[in-house]
């Protein structure tokens, strides 16, 4: 089953949407591009791991950064004030991270519709005001790595090129989880949690089980992700760590590139980083690139609700079979 | 200071709070839409009443009942363009449609504004109980708070619309089916839901100081405060606000200021979880 899975065109065709770009600074070898995709493949990791949540299982989620702020806080705490490599902060991160939401999860996921998606808020926010508060994280300055420690990794330069590998490697790695999951029956499950929970549970889904572990499916990449991002930030604050607002432009990638689909998320994350980055560089749009962000967000909502990977496969039959 | 000081900021205060939560507890009630774009619409209250006592010297309780109809008119328009297409979407659609209005707004209004910070030079004086000192311009808005809160339940009770705007909370297909207009009483709620947000905004202006991001702040409030009176449920938004802002008073006597935030949305989640219509019930 697996390995027939892993032979689908569908899945390769998203492989290679982030192989390609991700290969382009390792041949051209230079910084700014390398930081260009960095982003974007941040997105993709972060927003893909969204989609397990919230295309398949149907749950609004507006504090997936929770996960990514929490992962980076206790990798750099431990790599700073306990001398951890970065390769155990990383483990640690993750599980940090997927252990909180299998707490969260316990209590959480009984609530339906827009309960939980105002509950995530207030978890996002009480944990960036209790960080905020919190000796050991540094309080409301956070905490700062020493410039030394990239020394055991080669170097600075060469450290942030192992992190551009990491989430590269990443970046791939939630692409097949999105795509085995969706194809397992677990991810059936979920999906049919998705449809109809009620329905689901008398299908015979333990629907309080699998909610709960798509939640920590979706919480430990973005908790590795964050150390690695905060590592190569080299500093940790609340602020930066608890942003509401990216949890919601990951919503917007989802939206934008299909909610429900693998390929989708990887799609909306390139496209809505690169639509920001010419807003930002351009002289008109640069003071209301927010603006002009909402404005697509608003169309998309009321007239192509499905985006773009939905609406081809709702419209060509090819891209049925392609695009998973 | 003692403790009844406090407190006594603490409420006047709330009533305040538990106007801009009445606003979002009505939008929620009536279509089941959680209104992102909230916060922002309290801010531009601010600015309303910033521009038009700092620019054209108007009393700011006069220049209240402009911000008002401007925020009337206004949540009817957004109702019309954002929401109207979605509103039996599922509820994923309404919370980003609000939330892109929200984009929408800010970016032009930091270009407009900038983000630096403004306050309304206006003074009451204060009023003095033994030790106990008030601020005359949050007496006021307490004043007017219980006022707006009575206006409120005179319109849904006593008037023609207001029950119509009842019977769609309460069965949306049911009132069409009875002749109620549902898509003019829903535009009609999200008009009264955003101008309640406005005024809650223009009065808390006359005595804290804001920014065009201030919104946000009093938004995650909001969203407390109507988890706490149950959703749907004005009278409960305005208890809600009252014991948030007693919340809010008592905490600094006893812990740093810092602390308020976290223990405000761990209440926040508690309640969420041990009851989730709300300590008051949630009417619909």
């Amino acid at each position: 089953m697996i390995r027939r899975n892993l032979l689908s065109p569908g899945l390769w065709l998203s492989l290679i949407l982030v192989l390609i770009p991700g290969v382009i600074p390792m041949i051209t070898q230079s910084a700014s591009s390398r930081e260009e995709i960095f982003t974007v493949l941040l997105s993709v990791v972060l927003a893909s791991s969204l989609n397990i949540l919230l295309g398949y299982t149907g749950y609004v989620s507006f504090g997936h950064i929770v996960f990514f702020g929490l992962g980076g806080y206790v990798g750099l705490y431990l790599i700073i004030a306990q001398g951890w490599s970065l390769w155990t902060a990383m483990v640690a991160g993750g599980m940090a991270a997927g252990l909180l939401a299998l707490l969260l999860g316990q209590a959480l996921l009984r609530l339906r519709g827009s309960y939980f998606a105002l509950a995530t808020i207030g978890i996002n926010e009480a944990m960036r005001a209790f960080v905020s508060n919190f000796e050991p994280f540094g309080g409301p300055v956070g905490l700062s790595m020493n410039f030394q420690t990239y020394r055991d990794y080669g170097g600075a330069a060469q450290a942030l090129w192992m992190v551009y590998y990491l989430v590269l490697a990443l970046a791939l790695a939630v692409v097949v989880i999105s795509y085995l999951v969706k194809n397992s029956k677990f991810g059936l499950g979920l999906l049919a949690i998705r449809e109809d929970e009620d329905a689901a549970e008398v299908m015979g889904v333990i629907t309080p089980r699998s909610k709960t572990w798509a939640y920590v499916l979706s919480a430990i990449l973005p908790g590795v992700v964050g150390v690695l991002f905060f590592f190569k930030n080299g500093t940790v604050e609340p602020g930066q760590a608890f942003r509401l607002q990216l949890s919601i432009e990951l919503l917007v990638m989802v939206m934008l590139g299909g909610i429900g689909t693998v390929f989708g998320p990887v799609l909306g994350a390139f496209g809505y980083q690169r639509l920001r980055g010419l807003l930002l560089t351009s002289d008109i749009f640069k003071n209301i690139q927010l603006t002009v962000a909402g404005i697509l967000l608003l169309v998309i909502i009321l007239f192509i609700p499905a985006g773009a990977v939905g609406w081809l496969r709702n419209r060509f039959k090819l891209a049925r079979r392609y695009l998973p | 200071m003692n403790l009844s000081a406090f407190i006594i900021d603490g409420l006047l205060i709330g009533f305040v709070y538990g106007i801009a939560a009445m606003g979002l507890t009505l939008i929620w009630g009536v279509m089941n839409v959680i209104n992102l774009a909230h916060g922002t619409i309290i801010a531009l209250g601010m600015f309303g009443i910033y521009f038009l006592f700092s620019g054209l010297g108007l009393n700011p309780y006069i220049g209240l009942l402009l911000v008002a109809a401007v925020g009337l008119v206004s949540g009817m328009i957004i109702y019309t363009i954002a929401i109207q297409r979605v509103i039996n979407a599922p509820h994923l659609s309404t919370l980003l449609a609000t939330f892109a209005v929200n984009m929408i707004i800010i970016g032009l209004a930091t270009t407009a504004f900038s983000t630096s910070p403004r306050n309304v030079d206006f003074s009451l004086g204060t009023i003095s109980f033994g030790d106990v000192n008030i601020l005359g311009t949050r007496a006021v808005a307490a004043i007017l708070s219980v006022a707006i809160t009575g206006g409120l339940y005179f319109f849904l009770y006593r008037t023609t619309p207001g029950k119509y705007v009842r019977a769609v909370a309460n069965n949306r297909s049911a009132a069409e089916l009875m002749g109620i207009p549902s898509s003019r009483t829903l535009a009609l709620s999200f008009g009264i839901g955003t101008m309640l947000a406005a005024t809650a905004g223009g009065l808390i202006a006359t005595f804290f100081p804001f920014t065009i991001l201030s919104g946000s702040t009093y938004e995650l409030k909001s969203f407390v405060i109507v988890v706490l009176g149950g959703v749907g449920n004005p009278l409960g938004a305005l208890i809600g606000g009252l014991i948030l802002g007693a919340f809010e008073g008592i905490i600094p006597y006893f812990l740093p200021t810092s602390w308020v935030t976290v223990l405000e949305f761990v209440l926040f989640v508690v309640i969420l979880l041990i009851r989730p219509t709300g300590l008051l019930g949630t009417r619909r």
